[in-house]
């Protein structure tokens, strides 16, 4: 009795709230809001909640609701393969969104195969798409993209022979691999190849000894955090006038804050989410890119974050692949992302086949310089 | 911990002593503790599986059991000897990862099992005689950046462990070791009964070492140094024994994590996984297995319950652990068990 008194309240407080909560769709995600990887996790929870709220507020998903059910698993791999069993079992999600990292990512990767669950992770590794999982894809582009684009930049500039100085932190250690393996594919001779720690204050020997080095002529700084700013500031303070390239890992205001004028000049390959009023008006992704940035300030205050924008993606594509496939049958839904051509993003244009699970090319990335302390795009 | 040592250590054994008696006056076979705990551990493992719903609570159940074993050995070091190490999560690795690499390299999963928990071993024995010279602090230290070493040897050499971002363990599924003896299993379910049987295995060990000669040296130790040389107990070995054992469970622990999860990173052998073990066996009791257990189960399963009001996740458990840690000092099972013998007598 008293429970069909409740059921009764809570539908007719549904009602009131005008929401047509005819029946739900579940959807997961498993994040890194808190602990180390949080500037991961937290702009990619922000925005999946500021998503679903909006997308329910105009009506759901052809008149039904999202429910969204997300859980931080702090970057643990451990706890995201329990949270991913949990979304699946318990919660009975039809798809799956996350892994801030990519150790968590491939923690739980294999679940989403023996469960025929789609899931969209939002961690930069190459080794989530490479070989191809059926059920898994991502959104972020990979280090190995940054560095091609880099690279390209540099041959286009007419030099070939370049000097790196790479943080030892994960993403630094990561995209260092990368590049050096891509280099000879890219027509650039890597001459000098430094390394500095997390914590390093001070990155002069290191630029020093880059500058000695036989017919240097272009410096890339793979890193993350403080240490491209520290490496910016030394390599303004050693007079140096080579092109110097920093990686996507830094692409956003704060960098600039950190390294100042030391910052002038300095390139790196970046997502459209930095410059968009430069956009040209016929660039498919300058809808998308405003959208998300006007309603990210509307609901949080704060300029969005590249991270956030990988969320934004995933987010799109899923619910654009279950408007396709309805929201019964997850493979079904998994196929309709397979299907996917041509869908602008904030990140880029994503078209993904069978055996592209990323669904990006490089013109997913586009080269800014920094000038008079603002992100100006470089025409190629 | 350390200080009504002398009687409270002993409580669980003596306690248990007791009721064989009156079972042999009952004229019923006499059980030993060791058969006694793996009997009532691997009860509870079948509790488990009778009223458990779904894979989810499976997965929960493994890492209960996988936590346990890992605790079981601070147990032995902390609750025993009285030993604190900061540490322990490189060991849980080095079982981990070489598990994992084996296979790469040939080497069959069980093969690589065995050399991980061995090479662990191995470690523990060479590094244990410099480092227990050391006491207190000095050695929480020392065996801190024990830990820091092997977690840094992890995620620098990308070529062998992948780095930063962990490698794939390849190698077997449990599923197929039920399979043999013609049990039809899910994997989630397959793997809850290996982590449960070998976690009920190693806390059998530990109660048989707690009543065995060596285990009783180990309690002098604990109580104190001088009195247990004067008694004839060679004290940097047995230190140094009771520390290779408990580098041995945790690397066990750290191949079976791996294999169940079949992707490790190198925050397995992270510091906030080496604090996390003594957590455990701090909050449950560490002096007794069942306080591994109980310690294993709450911080594995109550952030779980607790991811409804996921932002005070971090209160309650930070106050869960200061009210311990006022009112009931040498951990919740001993506390209980304290209880429930006074209210008898």
């Amino acid at each position: 009795m008293t429970r069909q008194a409740v059921a009764a309240g809570v539908s007719a407080l549904a009602l009131l709230a005008g929401a047509p909560a005819i029946a739900e769709i579940k959807i997961g995600a498993t994040l890194a809001v808190t602990g180390p990887a949080a500037f991961l996790g937290d702009p990619e929870a922000k925005t999946l909640e500021m998503l679903v709220e909006e997308l329910n507020a105009n009506g759901g998903i052809d008149g039904e609701e999202v429910e969204l059910v997300l859980y931080d698993d702090g970057g643990d791999p451990n706890k995201a393969r329990t949270f991913a069993t949990r979304l699946i079992e318990e919660d009975e999600v039809v798809a799956v969104i996350g892994g801030s990292t990519t150790g968590a990512t491939m923690a739980m990767a294999p679940l989403f195969a023996d469960y025929e669950i789609p899931f969209i992770s939002l961690a930069g590794a190459v080794v989530i798409i490479d070989p191809v999982q059926e059920y898994v894809f991502k959104t972020p582009h990979t280090d190995r993209m940054a560095c091609e684009k880099i690279f390209a930049d540099i041959t286009a500039r007419g030099l070939t022979k370049v000097g790196m100085i790479s943080g030892t932190g994960g993403f630094g250690a990561s995209m260092r691999e990368q590049c050096l393996d891509v280099a000879g594919a890219a027509g650039v001779e890597i001459v000098a190849d430094e390394t500095y720690g997390p914590n390093d204050s001070d990155m002069t020997p290191q630029l020093t000894n880059i500058a000695g080095t036989d017919g240097v002529e272009a410096v890339v700084n793979p890193g993350f955090g403080q240490g491209p700013a520290v490496v910016t500031r030394n390599y303004a303070q050693l007079g140096l006038e080579m092109p110097f390239y920093q990686s996507h890992g830094v692409a956003s205001d704060e960098f600039i804050k950190l390294a100042g004028d030391a910052a002038e000049g300095v390139r790196l390959p970046a997502t459209p989410l930095l410059i968009p009023d430069q956009l040209a008006e016929d660039d498919v992704q300058r809808q998308p890119v405003q959208d998300y940035i006007a309603a990210y300030e509307a609901a949080y205050g704060e300029k969005p974050s590249t991270f956030g924008g990988y969320a934004y993606d995933a987010f799109h594509l899923l619910t654009h692949a279950i408007r396709e496939a309805g929201a019964e049958d997850p493979a079904a839904i998994r196929d309709a992302i397979e299907a996917i051509e041509g869908h602008a993003g904030v990140t880029g244009v994503y078209s993904f086949t069978p055996e592209d699970h990323m669904g990006l090319d490089l013109s997913a990335f586009r080269i800014l310089e920094i000038k008079d302390g603002g992100w100006t795009p470089v025409e190629q | 911990m350390a200080g009504q040592g002398t009687t409270t250590d002993v409580a669980p054994a003596g306690t248990g002593r007791r009721e064989y008696s009156k079972s042999e006056g009952a004229g019923r076979r006499r059980i030993g503790p060791g058969l006694r705990t793996f009997l009532i551990f691997v009860a509870l493992v079948a509790l488990g599986a009778l009223i458990f719903p779904s894979s989810y609570f499976y997965r929960v159940g493994t890492l209960v059991w996988i936590n346990t074993l890992a605790v079981t050995g601070i147990v032995v070091l902390l609750g025993y000897v009285g030993l604190v190490s900061l540490g322990h999560a490189g060991f849980f690795a080095i079982g981990a990862y070489v598990t994992a690499i084996g296979p790469n390299y040939g080497i069959p999963s069980p093969l690589a099992m065995a050399g991980g928990v061995a090479l662990a071993g191995l470690l523990a024995l060479i590094v244990g005689r410099p480092i227990l010279k050391l006491s207190g602090y000095y050695l929480a230290i020392a065996t801190l950046g024990l830990g820091m070493l092997i977690w840094m040897v992890l995620s620098k050499e990308a070529w062998l462990t992948g780095g930063p971002d962990g490698m794939v363990v390849s190698g077997m599924n449990a599923r197929n070791l039920f399979k043999m003896v013609g049990l039809s299993l899910k994997s989630a379910e397959a793997w809850y009964w290996v982590a449960g049987l070998v976690a009920a295995i190693g806390a059998a060990i530990a109660v048989n070492l707690a009543g065995s000669p060596s285990g009783r040296a180990l309690r002098a130790i604990h109580d104190s140094d001088v009195a247990a040389r004067s008694l004839g107990v060679d004290v940097a070995k047995a230190k140094s024994r009771a520390f290779v054992i408990s580098a041995i469970y945790a690397a066990v622990a750290g191949a079976l994590l791996a294999l169940a999860n079949g992707y490790i990173t190198p925050d397995t052998g992270g510091f906030m996984h080496s604090v996390e073990m003594v957590t455990m066996a701090v909050l449950g009791g560490a002096a007794s297995v069942y306080g591994a257990l109980v310690g294993a189960l709450i911080l594995t399963a109550l952030p779980q319950v607790l991811t409804v009001f996921a932002d005070y996740e971090h209160m309650v458990l930070g106050g869960i652990m200061v009210l311990t840690m006022i009112l009931m000092r040498r951990g919740l099972v001993p506390f209980i068990a304290d209880l429930w013998n006074r209210r008898k007598s």
